[in-house]
């Protein structure tokens, strides 16, 4: 029996000491919010992944970055000079940079990271083809010598968008850009702590102490990171209802993109802040197949122009006009490269002249496979595209399947009716588009994206726009691109819209951005 | 018996490989190119390819299945494509909120539906019989999200006396470890309960009728022993299946359990590889499921050694 007394005592014993569980992390703060995605791809050079890019900007730094007006601002770089025959830009960095593991950012490291980021991205390849020497000059300083001037080097180096240029350790750098790295040692104002990683569940990053602010005030990716917290969990919660209920009880501090059709569930939530954070938000584009029937037809594609009213399709995204933009602007409205060209069809639709279009380029009851990809918030869209193209008077077969699927299938170039396409829609950030050389899915002939529209036009005017410095050409530019890609009917904008961020009001300093960036964020306990 | 257990063991490995390549052969035949996924929307044909090749996703089909093979034969798993880490470690890593949230389900089950069950055998047409039954209909009706947000509203949104989501190690402390298990356990355990009262129910029921039990309440033996000690164990045998079968389940991961209240367990990291065809984990994981059923299906048989001495192998 005294045996059994004793037992017993130890087992409670060992209870309580369990029951209390590890003591340092409570006098820490916290903040626990829910991503836009799950991170499963550590590498933002290897994916272009917007879940990857978020993370890339907790643990990295880039040499420029875009401030709240989108005008490139220097970061990691202290000074920098152009010489007077524009061929030469030489970058000093700042002191006191170092990386995750001690050591010292160094002149090296952002050699070799640029020309990882360059074999990938396209406005990196275009740098890259206009570089004649990229080397460092000493530990601090490196030089970028170009074969003839260009405009965009700046531009470049301060991309916001997928693929960013974030600057590596160089033996990471070195890696293939065609595999994806093995470390996560970046110099950015917070650490990635690999060991409470759950690929798809759980991110967990640290303040990095040895980080040094710029002095100036943050301004969307510029600007000083000042980190006022010790540790972000980022945590990926599938159910939205769920997510919103642990917001809305105090468990979760902040939710990067809440379902808009449960919004209504935190609306009037004394605790609760519901903002669109990024104010230039997605552009919601469909594609068309240029290669069969009946898109083939340019008189076709330019009737479906006048039979799409962006409205039905931003409400179906969003639900609230306040969080949307009816805009034609192939590379966005609110942007130094916004223009109207060619605009007037979508921004004054009219279905009936659409209808008798169709009917004078013989293509009215015309079968088209609408890809939908259902398990993706673009679903809600497809279904109005299906309507809209109905009420058109095309014959729409909807054709369901999950993104995977979807990716996969529109790369094919077979007819339609043997495993193609002809219409699918997604999305991309208003940031990823905003120029020629950045704005992947307008690309024509050669480098077309998918429905591989060819202009050689368009071809030739973006290479002009690269390499044009005059910012008054550069304007015509655009605007003559514009107006062919409405001619051609590249593809089809319908509209901006802002994804909204809910967050509790302990938290403040969130930045306006398309990411949410957590330095600068202070959290009341 | 180990001889038996012997041959058990052996006809596990002809089940792995064809599980192996059903599988492999399943995922390849469907649509989707995690090459594609990976290089995201920006990405040229070109690098997609690239990538594709890197990962030796362009090799031809059995070529591809023999190097998985090869490696799978040797403990090694393979790597996720995605996030570059062994299979055999994302699983581990899953493993533990999966094995809690399955034992903690099935101690609550089986504590609640057996003598509930037994109950309803032994008032069998009665008021009782039929309210427990009942209730084991409503348990196999509702679906585990609709039970499950209903006690996150009742419990963790008004009475506020339990969380709503997540799952916290034992390593943290075992109430935090345990609060987060119940809510969970609950909407999962509920539907698992419903199925082993019935069916502890129909057995007791079968086994009541029977002589050797006429004999002991005709020589006096009170309800308690009556039910516990000598109809229970003989109705033991079907009892025990439906358990194993839903460890089995449930060691599988129960991804919709897991996706409300946001546990990492290993439903979802299969459910999140399907949909991103990360094939390694699939094929990786689906093999250790495979296994897991072997095993647990091993351990049923062998357990009706222990409660039925008339069954020997």
């Amino acid at each position: 029996m005294k045996r059994i007394g004793l037992l017993g005592v130890a087992a409670l014993a060992a209870l309580f000491a369990f029951a209390a569980g590890p003591a340092g992390a409570q006098n820490k703060i916290v903040i626990r919010s829910v991503p836009i995605g799950n991170l499963k791809i550590v590498d933002p050079i290897w994916t272009t992944a917007y879940i990857t890019r978020n993370h890339a900007y907790m643990v990295w730094d880039t040499l420029f970055a875009l401030d709240a007006d989108n005008k490139p601002q220097p970061q990691m770089v202290d000074t920098w000079n152009v010489s007077a025959d524009k061929l030469t830009y030489t970058f000093t960095l700042r002191d006191g940079l170092k990386w995750h593991d001690g050591g010292a950012v160094t002149a090296a490291d952002c050699v070799a990271s640029l020309k990882r980021w360059g074999a990938k991205d396209g406005m990196g390849q275009a740098l890259m083809g206009y570089t004649a020497a990229l080397e460092p000059v000493d530990a601090k300083t490196f030089r970028l010598v170009l074969k003839q001037p260009i405009g965009f080097v700046i531009d470049a180096l301060a991309k916001i968008d997928s693929n960013v240029p974030f600057m590596m350790p160089e033996r990471i750098a070195k890696t293939d850009p065609n595999q994806q790295i093995t470390e996560v040692i970046g110099s950015g104002p917070f650490r990635f702590v690999a060991e409470e990683w759950v690929p798809g569940s759980k991110v967990v990053y640290e303040k990095f102490k040895d980080y040094v602010p710029r002095k100036e005030p943050p301004s969307q990716a510029a600007g000083g990171k000042v980190v006022y917290v010790d540790r972000v969990e980022s945590i990926y919660m599938p159910d939205h209802g769920v997510a919103m209920a642990a917001l809305a009880s105090g468990e979760l501090d902040l939710h990067e993109s809440p379902a808009t059709d449960l919004l209504s569930l935190v609306e009037g939530n004394p605790d609760v802040v519901i903002v669109p954070n990024d104010k230039l938000g997605y552009q919601l584009f469909m594609a068309l197949n240029h290669l069969y029937p009946p898109f083939d037809n340019k008189a076709v594609r330019q009737a479906v122009l006048w039979g799409l009213k962006q409205e039905e399709f931003l409400t179906a995204m969003t639900g609230d006009p306040k969080r949307f933009t009816v805009c034609a602007a192939v590379y966005g409205c609110g942007l130094p490269n916004e223009s109207q060209a060619g605009t007037e069809p979508l921004l004054h639709p009219d279905p009936d002249k659409a209808k008798s279009l169709l009917q004078a380029a013989g293509a009215l009851g015309a079968k088209i496979a609408l890809m939908d990809q259902t398990d993706n918030d673009v679903h809600r869209a497809v279904l109005v595209a299906a309507q809209a193209l109905r009420r058109m008077g095309f014959t729409v077969e909807v054709v369901a399947m999950d993104w995977s699927t979807l990716i996969q299938r529109r790369a094919s170039k077979a007819p339609p009716e043997q495993g193609g396409w002809n219409v699918f829609l997604t999305n991309a950030t208003v940031t990823g588009i905003a120029n020629p050389l950045i704005h992947n899915f307008v690309k024509n002939c050669d480098q077309a994206w998918y429905g591989w529209a060819c202009d050689p036009r368009i071809v030739e005017a973006g290479r002009q726009w690269a390499l044009e410095t005059d910012p008054a050409k550069q304007r015509q530019l655009i605007d003559e691109l514009q107006r062919l890609h409405m001619e051609n009917v590249t593809y089809v904008p319908l509209g901006m819209y802002r994804p909204t961020i809910i967050y509790r009001k302990e938290l403040s300093g969130i930045i306006p951005a398309p990411a949410i960036f957590y330095w600068n964020i202070k959290k009341k306990i | 018996m180990w001889a038996y257990i012997a041959r058990r063991v052996l006809a596990t490995i002809p089940v792995l490989a064809i599980v192996a390549l059903v599988v492999f052969s399943i995922l390849h035949v469907a649509p989707g190119d995690p090459a594609a996924l990976i290089a995201g929307d920006q990405a040229t044909p070109e690098q997609i390819a690239a990538i594709r090749g890197k990962l030796r996703l362009d090799l031809p089909l059995y070529q591809q299945f023999a190097l998985w093979l090869g490696n799978a034969l040797h403990g090694d798993l393979g790597t996720s494509i995605f996030s570059n880490r062994p299979v055999a470690a994302l699983f581990l890593q899953r493993l533990e909120p999966t094995v809690a949230l399955a034992v903690m389900t099935t101690i609550i089950a089986v504590l609640l539906a057996v003598p509930v069950g037994v109950l309803a055998a032994w008032r069998a047409g009665s008021l009782v019989d039929r309210g427990v039954m009942g209730v084991a209909v409503l348990g196999f009706a509702f679906p585990v999200f609709v039970v499950g947000y209903i006690l996150i509203y009742v419990f963790a949104m008004k009475l506020k006396i339990l969380p709503i989501q997540g799952y916290r190690p034992i390593a943290d402390g075992f109430w935090p470890f345990l609060q987060h298990l119940v809510l969970p356990s609950l909407a999962l355990g509920l539907s698992f309960m419903a199925l082993i009262a019935r069916i502890t129910r129909a057995s007791v029921l079968e086994v009541l009728g029977q002589d050797h039990i006429r004999t002991a309440r005709a020589k006096g033996l009170p309800a308690r022993r009556l039910l516990f000690d000598h109809a229970l164990p003989n109705a033991a045998v079907p009892i025990v299946t439906i358990i194993g079968v839903g460890v089995a389940l449930l060691l599988g991961g129960v991804v919709v359990t897991e996706s409300v209240f946001a546990i990492p367990g290993v439903g979802r990291l299969v459910v999140d590889a399907i949909l991103s065809r990360d094939y390694p984990v699939i094929q990786g994981v689906l093999l250790i499921f495979s296994l897991t059923y072997v095993v647990v299906n091993l351990i049923v048989d062998l357990v009706y050694v222990a409660i039925d001495p008339r069954i020997r192998y």
